[in-house]
């Protein structure tokens, strides 16, 4: 189960997933993520402070979005991950593709 | 087949007893002629035709008690067949009597006599059947407090048969005293004519004729029973006068009573009885619309039995059934009507600004005839329309359609009203059934993508006198993707390939199995394993959907110069221990899962490594499923344990140490049932 938060900050839509993510719950992450793009963000970060499992499912939603904002100049930083999830990211090689980092004010200088 | 037997005995002691009284009143008459002694006791013909009566009381109770199928017309039938018999008989009898004329026979006391017991044995027995069958109708809807009360009649009637078996002084008092109180309690009996109410109209004209014929028959074996006694009155003496018999009268005043109070009831319920039909019939609409939900194939035929049933059960001319899709969208099931009439029905009722019919935010029943007279051209002259609802939201609505004026009446309305219930219920059944039906599809489907994804498996592991290779694959409920397989390309290289497809389900088996071919395809052309991946990935970006991808690393083992070359595609590190040093470390390097990138830079992101291997050396390849297995406690099994587990087990056979893996797993888990899917495969190095 997974509870999916949004905050907005200085123009950066922080999305904030709370719980794990799994086959059932990455729909609501495609839909948080999708919601904030239609409504114009460009700039999104996601703190995975609180996330505490992500499945293969999960990874995909984020890896479906990672061509569309390459081609739309949106960009995605995720920072806070906990070793554990830091590792299920590393290991499917999506340390090379998305762009991950410790903390919230580093996530905010990369997207300004 | 005792049944069957007792009811002949019984039958042949009717016959004997009846004629053993036919000889001693022959014998009372003669002897009292010749002014002799009685060589018989006087009391004596009573008591035997009590025993006659008896004998043929049991017999009729046994034979009707014998079949239970009979139905009212049926018993009716019997009582009607049995007086038909008798009276024939008795009519016969009276037609050799007039051929005869008046000779000496006929006068002939001895002739009366037997004509007298012929008569009064088929009287006797005629009443017995009526009664036996009457008492099966009384009976038919019975309480406790009946049931008693006819034991007591019953049993009452037969202790009377004592007062004619001894020579009580003959008390008028007493006589009149039974004979008044059977009657009372006959009265009460007979009040009890509920079987009526569920003739039809056809069976309660066959039963008014049957019972105008019985009542014939009881009045003409009376009237032929006393004109008999009558006729040899005073001044033959010793003829034996059975009248005075309170069993014999007391049954036929019972019979009779019964008889015609049937006959009246049934008379006055004739014109009642369609009324009685018509919820008979509802009463089967609802049995049916209820079983349509079991038997019917589609939605559609639901409704079109709605449709039938409301429109018989109200006499209605036609029907229509109006279920909202969405919002704007509406389809219209028709029953004697066209779907253009209906709708011209509809559309004039919205230009009308009449609410019930199309405006649904009503949910009362709205009788709309008045609006409906404003519509030229249509035939229709009443019409009725009821919401439809299941769980609460409202599916559409069902109208009804008369050609009459002011069809409908309340209970028509209230009647529709009930239909339009049950119909919301049993639509609301039919889609549940169907939705069982559906997710059974579903869970079959799955178990033949279950054996199709085990079918992708590897019967046999290659082998080689360097290494010797165990595989292990489970997966949980649903289908899942792992894949792992091995190809001898030459006699000195092999490669092998562990992979695992995210998702589960069908679509998961589909992409495993073409990562099979693939495999397949390009590992016999000894291909370089970062190269396998760059066209995996080309070949996968075109079936496998946005968010799919699949993890996999790919070997190429090389005996000849003990070497092994790899990629890995975003899948679990591999777990090697190296017998020199004794050490288990897991195989960190960069590469990116395919169908992750879908364009050309992929290349960038994945790489080849090579590595040495001796004898002793271990290679554990695994998919997520073992280090992500939970503990009850919700610890996961993780990369440290595997590597400790492999450590106690790495002087033992690939499948040994695949065994002792699986069994460590599950005392971990403490379930064979992980919720993922989990594949090891094992490959030991020798010399």
């Amino acid at each position: 189960m997974v509870q999916i938060k949004r905050l907005q900050e200085d123009g950066v839509d922080i999305i904030t997933p709370i719980g794990e993510i799994d086959a059932s719950s990455s729909i609501e992450l495609d839909l948080t993520i999708a919601k904030s793009v239609g409504e114009g963000f460009t700039k999104i970060l996601v703190d995975c402070s609180a996330l505490e499992y992500i499945s293969s499912a999960g990874l995909g939603v984020f890896m479906s979005y990672i061509d569309e904002f390459k081609d739309k100049n949106l960009k995605m930083v995720l920072f806070a991950m906990s070793e554990k999830v830091a590792n299920t990211f590393e290991i499917l090689g999506l340390y090379e593709l998305l762009t991950i980092t410790k903390d919230k004010v580093e996530a905010k200088k990369l997207v300004q | 087949m005792r049944a069957k037997a007792l009811s002949r005995l019984l039958f042949a002691v009717g016959v004997i007893t009846w004629v053993v009284l036919l000889f001693t009143d022959i014998s009372v008459v003669f002897s009292t002629k010749r002014n002799l002694p009685a060589e018989v006791p006087t009391w004596l013909p009573g008591v035997i035709l009590n025993l006659y009566l008896i004998a043929l009381y049991y017999y009729y109770k046994l034979k009707i008690d014998r079949d239970d199928q009979l139905n009212f017309l049926d018993l009716l039938w019997r009582v009607f067949a049995t007086g038909l018999v008798a009276t024939v008989i008795s009519l016969v009898l009276r037609l050799i009597e007039y051929l005869l004329g008046a000779t000496t026979l006929t006068g002939n006391i001895v002739y009366i006599e037997v004509t007298y017991l012929i008569n009064l044995g088929l009287m006797t027995s005629f009443l017995l059947a009526a009664f036996t069958a009457w008492k099966r109708l009384i009976l038919y809807q019975k309480s406790k407090w009946l049931l008693r009360l006819w034991a007591f009649f019953e049993y009452a009637l037969l202790v009377s048969l004592l007062y004619n078996s001894y020579i009580f002084p003959r008390a008028d008092w007493l006589f009149n005293t039974a004979f008044g109180f059977f009657i009372v309690v006959g009265l009460v009996l007979s009040g009890n004519l509920k079987w009526v109410a569920f003739l039809n109209f056809r069976q309660k004209w066959t039963s008014l004729l049957l019972l105008l014929l019985t009542i014939f028959y009881l009045g003409y074996s009376f009237y032929t029973n006393n004109s008999l006694v009558l006729s040899v009155s005073g001044p033959e003496l010793g003829f034996v006068d059975h009248r005075g018999h309170v069993f014999v009268q007391s049954l036929m005043v019972f019979v009779t009573v019964y008889s015609s109070f049937a006959f009246l009831v049934i008379f006055f319920n004739l014109p009642t009885t369609s009324v009685f039909e018509q919820k008979l019939e509802e009463v089967v609409n609802f049995q049916r619309i209820s079983q349509s939900i079991q038997t019917e194939q589609s939605e559609e035929s639901v409704y079109n039995i709605l449709l039938e049933t409301s429109v018989s059960s109200v006499f209605a001319d036609a029907a229509w059934f109006e279920i909202k899709i969405n919002e704007h969208d509406h389809r219209v099931f028709t029953y004697r009507i066209s779907e253009r009439e209906a709708s011209d029905i509809i559309s004039h009722l919205k230009s009308h600004h009449v609410t019930g019919v199309l405006d649904q935010s009503t949910d009362k029943t709205k009788n709309l005839s008045k609006h409906l007279s404003s519509l030229k051209g249509s035939r229709f002259r009443s019409i009725l329309a009821f919401p439809i609802f299941v769980k609460g939201e409202n599916l559409g609505t069902l109208a009804l359609l008369k050609e009459l004026p002011d069809g409908f009446n309340k209970e028509m309305t209230k009647i529709v009203s009930t239909f339009a219930n049950q119909a919301g219920i049993s639509i609301e059944n039919f889609r549940l059934l169907e939705e069982a039906l559906q997710s059974e599809r579903y869970k079959e489907e799955l178990k033949i993508a279950k054996t199709v994804q085990k079918s992708l498996l590897p019967q046999m592991l290659e082998k080689d006198g360097q290494f010797e290779i165990a595989a292990f694959s489970e997966s949980a409920d649903e289908v899942g993707g792992d894949y792992y397989d091995t190809l001898r390309i030459s006699p000195e290289e092999t490669s092998l390939i562990i992979a695992d497809v995210s998702g589960k389900g069908t679509t998961a088996a589909f992409h495993m199995s073409q990562m099979k071919g693939i495999f397949h395809s390009l590992a016999q052309n000894c291909i370089e394993p970062d190269e396998f991946m760059v066209k995996a990935n080309r070949a996968l970006v075109y079936c496998l959907e946005r968010g799919s991808f699949i993890s996999a690393s790919f070997f190429l083992v090389n005996t000849q110069n003990k070497k092994v070359r790899y990629a890995r595609a975003g899948h679990c590190p591999v777990l090697y221990y190296t017998a020199a040093t004794d050490r288990s470390d897991y195989l960190k390097d960069k590469g990116v899962a395919l169908g992750m990138v879908r364009n050309n830079s992929y290349s960038n992101f994945i790489e080849a490594k090579e590595f040495s291997y001796a004898p002793g050396d271990i290679m554990v390849l695994y998919t997520d499923g073992i280090t992500e297995a939970k503990s009850v406690r919700g610890e996961e099994f993780g990369y440290e344990r595997l590597a400790e587990v492999l450590m106690q087990v790495k002087t033992l056979s690939p499948v040994e140490i695949q065994d002792h893996l699986i069994n460590k797993l599950y005392e971990f888990s403490g379930t064979k049932n992980i919720n993922d899917d989990y594949t090891t495969m094992i490959i030991k190095f020798s010399n």
